[in-house]
């Protein structure tokens, strides 16, 4: 089976800078895959030359085995972007802006599909309005069903949470991921980490045009070598002449450390000093520090 | 052709449908206030064909000056519009090809063009009876010619990145040809230099053809303008295929 994306040498260069300086990524059938990356990274570069919105200066591209350029229709069919920028026809209420969508692609009688779509993103009662009457959230939610109109095999939103309040990502991220369940492959960009970490199964994480780290959301954590323990300590704990051991104030200690041997060691001086531990808190890093550490050092 | 093409140019019919009070009735007064002032002001001194009176001269020259203005009007302002709004990607991510996309913005100018053309005629026929000697004639010229300023409109509509560059193209380009083309006037009541300088704006022809279906006669024999009307349609459909191909601006 092809891969959902497949990304070879992939150059864009414009006058003044080059903004993807060969990229190389495969994506399988069936992920939910990340790409994150600082602002200027070259993210929506990508989708746009994956969704045949921008031509590529060298390398080639490609949607479930089909060129974006040689076999573009084949290609388009199979995919669903959200564009970044908050657009719409402001000519059209929300059911003919999918409709109209929905034609596009030659699905003519296609509403049952749209109510569905439509009622996953709380979109039915709008559904009658024009474009320009609703708010900001509602339009957004309205970018993301003209993605699906074609319920493409492999979906890609560039920052579809940006601006977006609490209630509508929850809905958006179970729909997105119900989606995911039934095999549709999802790639996603976006600046909240936490919500990369929670969803992505992979993460490429893009630089200046170039992919500095692409493995698992896990081993992606599991770089972060550093963990931090927090113990709650009673006894005379700076009598025991611990090092690494850092006060943090009313009984509270704090303890960096790399391998779990380390831990083990500390607790067995510890209790060597007659310290009891009353308790004690793994914290981990999360994507946000592995995040800063590798964009900081790329 | 894919069915894709049917809903693009549906969208751009019920774009300009759905606003028809500014995209259709609004010139069509504007004609009809042309007809009014300048048959008020000039039909006692001028006649150019005999048994045609300066009014019935000058309504197939508001009819087809209309067609071409909107003709153009209408690709160019929903293609700039879109770029500028940017909800062009919605028409540039699904499985389109450059030749539906070209075909569906040029049908809805072509539409456009023709129903204010009719709006046009229908009114001015109040003030002016006319004879239609050539139907057919009628028909190919007003196609040919809103074909023409249609496909000028998608090219304008592309290259234009602003729209004060799209009314400079409007400006110093589409209205100096409609105007000094023989809408008002035969062309033989020209000084001599303008004579010859109208003889090289092709909308001349289109005009000049158009009213020859109607009187049976005109200034230039209309297989003549025929020729001219056609050649610029291939040429002007060459060049916007050709520019919409590459992806100029569209898809850079
Ligand atoms: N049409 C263009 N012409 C010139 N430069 C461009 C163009 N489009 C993008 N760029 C540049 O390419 C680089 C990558 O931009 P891109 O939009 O892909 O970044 P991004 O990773 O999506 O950023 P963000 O997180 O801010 O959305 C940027 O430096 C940007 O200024
Ligand atoms: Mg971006």
């Amino acid at each position: 089976m092809s891969a959902a994306l497949e990304v070879r040498g992939l150059v864009k260069r414009y006058p003044a800078l080059t903004a993807l300086q060969g990229v190389d990524l495969d994506v399988a059938p069936g992920e939910f895959f990340g790409l994150l990356g600082p602002n200027g990274a070259g993210k929506t570069t990508l989708i746009s030359i994956l969704a045949g919105l921008t031509r590529a200066s060298a390398g080639r591209a490609a949607v479930m085995g089909f060129d974006v350029q040689g076999q573009y229709r084949e290609a388009r069919r199979r995919l669903g972007v959200v564009p970044q920028e908050l657009v719409y026809d402001p000519f059209f209420t929300v059911r003919e802006t999918l409709r109209i969508q929905s034609g596009y692609f030659g699905l003519k009688r296609n509403d049952d599909w749209l109510d569905e779509v439509m009622h996953h993103l709380d979109l039915l009662p709008q559904a009658g309005k024009n474009m320009r009457a609703l708010s900001g959230g509602m339009k957004r939610r309205v970018l993301v069903a003209q993605a699906l109109v074609h319920k493409p095999p492999v979906i890609i939103l560039d920052e579809p949470t940006a601006g977006v309040d609490v209630s509508l990502r929850q809905t958006l991220w179970r729909f997105i991921q119900g989606l995911n369940r039934q095999g549709h492959t999802i790639v996603l960009t976006t600046h909240y980490l936490e919500e990369a970490e929670a969803l992505c199964g992979r993460i490429a994480m893009l630089k200046n045009g170039r992919i500095v780290a692409l493995d698992s959301t896990r081993n992606l954590l599991d770089r972060a070598h550093e963990r931090c323990a927090t113990l709650s300590l009673r006894g005379d704990v700076a009598g025991a002449g611990i090092a690494g051991l850092a006060p943090q104030g009313e009984g509270a200690w704090r303890f960096r450390f790399e391998r779990y041997e380390e831990l083990e060691a500390l607790l067995a001086r510890l209790r060597g000093a007659r310290v009891a531990v009353e308790d004690l808190q793994l914290a981990r890093a999360d994507l946000e520090d592995v995040f800063t550490r590798i964009i900081a050092s790329a | 052709m894919s069915a894709g093409f049917d809903t693009l140019l549906y969208k751009e019919l019920l774009r300009f449908w759905k606003v028809a009070f500014q995209t259709v009735l609004a010139p069509v007064i504007t004609a009809l206030l042309y007809l009014l002032i300048f048959s008020h002001v000039l039909s006692s001194h001028v006649q150019v064909y005999p048994g045609v009176s300066y009014t019935q001269f000058l309504v197939p020259g508001l009819v087809m000056m209309s067609v071409l203005q909107n003709a153009f009007a209408n690709s160019s302002s929903s293609l700039i519009q879109s770029k500028i709004t940017g909800n062009i990607v919605f028409v540039l991510l699904p499985p389109l090809s450059y030749v539906e996309f070209f075909l569906a913005y040029l049908a809805a100018a072509i539409v456009r063009g023709v129903v204010v053309g009719l709006g046009v005629l229908l009114v001015t026929l109040w003030f002016a009876p006319l004879r239609v000697e050539h139907p057919l004639w009628v028909a190919v010229f007003a196609l040919l010619s809103a074909g023409v300023l249609g496909g000028l409109g998608i090219i304008a509509g592309i290259w234009a990145e602003k729209f004060d560059q799209l009314a400079a193209f409007q400006n110093f380009l589409i209205m100096p040809l409609t105007f000094l083309s023989g809408v008002f006037y035969s062309i033989h009541s020209l000084p001599d230099f303008w004579h010859r300088v109208s003889q090289w704006n092709p909308v001349f022809y289109m005009i000049d053809g158009f009213r020859y279906g109607f009187f049976g006669a005109a200034d230039v024999a209309p297989e003549k303008s025929l020729l001219v009307a056609g050649g610029c349609f291939m040429a002007i459909s060459g060049l916007t295929l050709a520019l919409l191909k590459r992806g100029y601006k569209l898809r850079r």
